[in-house]
């Protein structure tokens, strides 16, 4: 089974360094397929066509103070391992933030 | 009698298919499939010997030709569902004993990644065998909204591979913790006109955990402490009014029931039980005693509210403590918990005012608990307190 961990924090712009050494090593494990760091959500462009016209708007989708700030693909057994990896991770966070663990829709 | 096999027997086949098949959905259709067979052929041809095996044996029959039929369940049934299809001329005996795999069903059920009111729902449903719609009148709540949450709680379980089974030693605790508060929640939902009993509900499934994990000590402790307390609902009202404990009649104690919660209390305490529910179990047999050892149950409040740190276990203690230094000492512990919006708070303070005869704030007080309350019996019981005041305010001449 896959999941998606769905990394959100608040830091501002400034404030996000290099990633921490204990979370690259857990991302270097087997278990981990991908991974990917977002910048800022400030940075971010939405299209969206709400009236069947194109928009574009400044910002991330859903406008809030956390913003998306990293996607990581796993691979598990189920949502135990995979909540259990989420764990270590966000214990290894520096505080606030949080991952969200959704399941990867496998068949297209 | 079928409907008495069908309510004994609902989880424990349901919990088996639940394993075969690793999808809830499927699995209660082929249950109810072979229920309904049941209640056809079994007046008729007389209940078989091992009716667990047959339920079993006759769901996973049926669900396995559906499977083969009907492309639309083959998609849902899983891995191990396909291998069941392929390997079926092999495991089908009537008269196996199938393992009890209703643990593995309440830890799926009471998994954190499902939401409390999803979890105490879906257990109701899957180890009860009660109705959606008994489930919805019992949490008062309308049908279609406990439909969709039953059916967000199974999707959810199949979606995000929410395993079956019992969880390792490491996470078991936690989890533990979390099917007794769901069973616990249940017991308290408690029961009214028109509405399934659910305490009744939380003790058959206190009794099914007990059995299942006999070396545990809270669960032990957790059946004790319900069986305590419901052994002395009949004595709780007199024609619709509330009467407390220490007016009850005693004669109307279920006095069975409290030797065999003691027994189970002895048992747990024999396993060296030092958690919440033990605790808890303990005090409410304190409460039993005449005369009460109120030093004693303060103390244990006291353990237990380091062990919780909820401020409702505070306020118990603080009714301990007015039975013995006073209701002074104890009124100061009370003003200092965070629970206005609780009316047991209230209602709690408004006795303490009123014994040390300071009646008007008494009077507020019991004001602030009735208008918190959601119920005609405890409304009368505070209103006539409230009377009572007012009476030796203003005594009429």
């Amino acid at each position: 089974m896959k999941y998606a961990l769905l990394a959100y924090n608040a830091a501002a712009a400034d404030q996000r360094g290099p990633i921490m050494p204990a979370i690259a090593e857990a991302l270097e494990r087997s278990k981990v397929k991908s991974w990917v760091r977002l910048q800022h959500g400030e940075s971010a462009t939405t299209v969206s066509s709400p009236d069947g016209k194109t928009l574009l708007t400044d910002g991330p989708f859903v406008d809030s103070k956390e913003y998306l700030g990293g996607v990581i693909v796993i691979e598990a057994e189920n949502l135990d391992e995979a909540l259990a990896f989420a764990t270590e991770l966000q214990g290894l966070m520096r505080s606030g933030g949080a991952l969200e663990v959704r399941p990867i829709l496998e068949d297209r | 009698m079928l409907e008495d096999v069908f309510r004994a027997e609902w989880g424990r086949v349901l919990a088996t298919l639940v394993g075969s098949f690793g999808d809830i959905e499927l699995a209660e259709e082929a249950a109810q499939d072979a229920f309904a067979v049941a209640a056809e052929r079994w007046p008729r041809d007389g209940q078989p010997a091992n009716p667990v095996g047959w339920l079993i044996t006759t769901a996973r029959n049926r669900a396995i030709d559906r499977i083969r039929r009907d492309r639309a369940f083959a998609d849902k049934a899983d891995q191990l569902a396909r291998e069941l299809v392929d390997h079926s001329e092999e495991t089908m005996d009537e008269t196996m004993q199938f393992r009890d795999e209703r643990l593995e069903l309440i830890f799926t059920c009471c998994h954190p990644a499902l939401a409390l009111d999803a979890q105490v729902a879906l257990t109701l449903r899957t180890l009860g065998g009660l109705s959606t719609d008994e489930i919805a009148r019992a949490f008062l709540v309308p049908f279609e909204t406990m439909s969709k949450r039953l059916t967000r709680a199974k999707h959810k379980i199949r979606d995000a591979v929410i395993p079956f089974a019992v969880p390792s030693d490491d996470l078991l605790p936690d989890r533990l913790d979390a099917v007794l508060a769901v069973v616990y929640l249940i017991f308290n939902q408690g029961w009214g006109e028109g509405r399934v009993d659910l305490a009744a509900e939380a003790i058959r499934l206190g009794r099914a955990l007990a059995e299942l994990m006999p070396d545990e000590p809270e669960p032990l402790a957790l059946l004790a402490l319900m069986l305590l307390n419901d052994s002395r609902r009949a004595a709780r009202f007199r024609n619709g009014e509330l009467v407390l404990l220490d007016e009850q009649d005693r004669n109307l104690w279920d006095q069975g029931q409290m030797d065999d919660a003691r027994v189970l209390l002895r048992r747990a305490l024999a396993q060296h039980g030092k958690g919440p529910y033990v605790i808890q179990a303990a005090i409410a047999d304190l409460h039993l005693e005449t005369p009460r050892d109120w030093g004693e149950i303060a103390t244990l409040y006291g353990v237990l509210a380091e062990l919780t740190r909820s401020p409702v276990v505070e306020m118990n203690r603080a009714v301990a403590l007015a039975e013995v230094d006073g209701p002074e000492a104890a009124l100061e512990l009370l003003d200092e918990l965070p629970l206005d919006d609780y009316r047991y708070f209230h209602s709690t303070r408004a006795d303490f005012l009123r014994r040390l005869g300071r009646t008007t704030e008494a009077r507020i007080a019991y004001g602030r608990a009735l208008a918190l309350t959601d119920n005609d019996p405890e409304r009368r019981f505070l209103e006539g307190r409230m009377l009572e005041l007012e009476e030796a305010a203003w005594p009429s001449e």
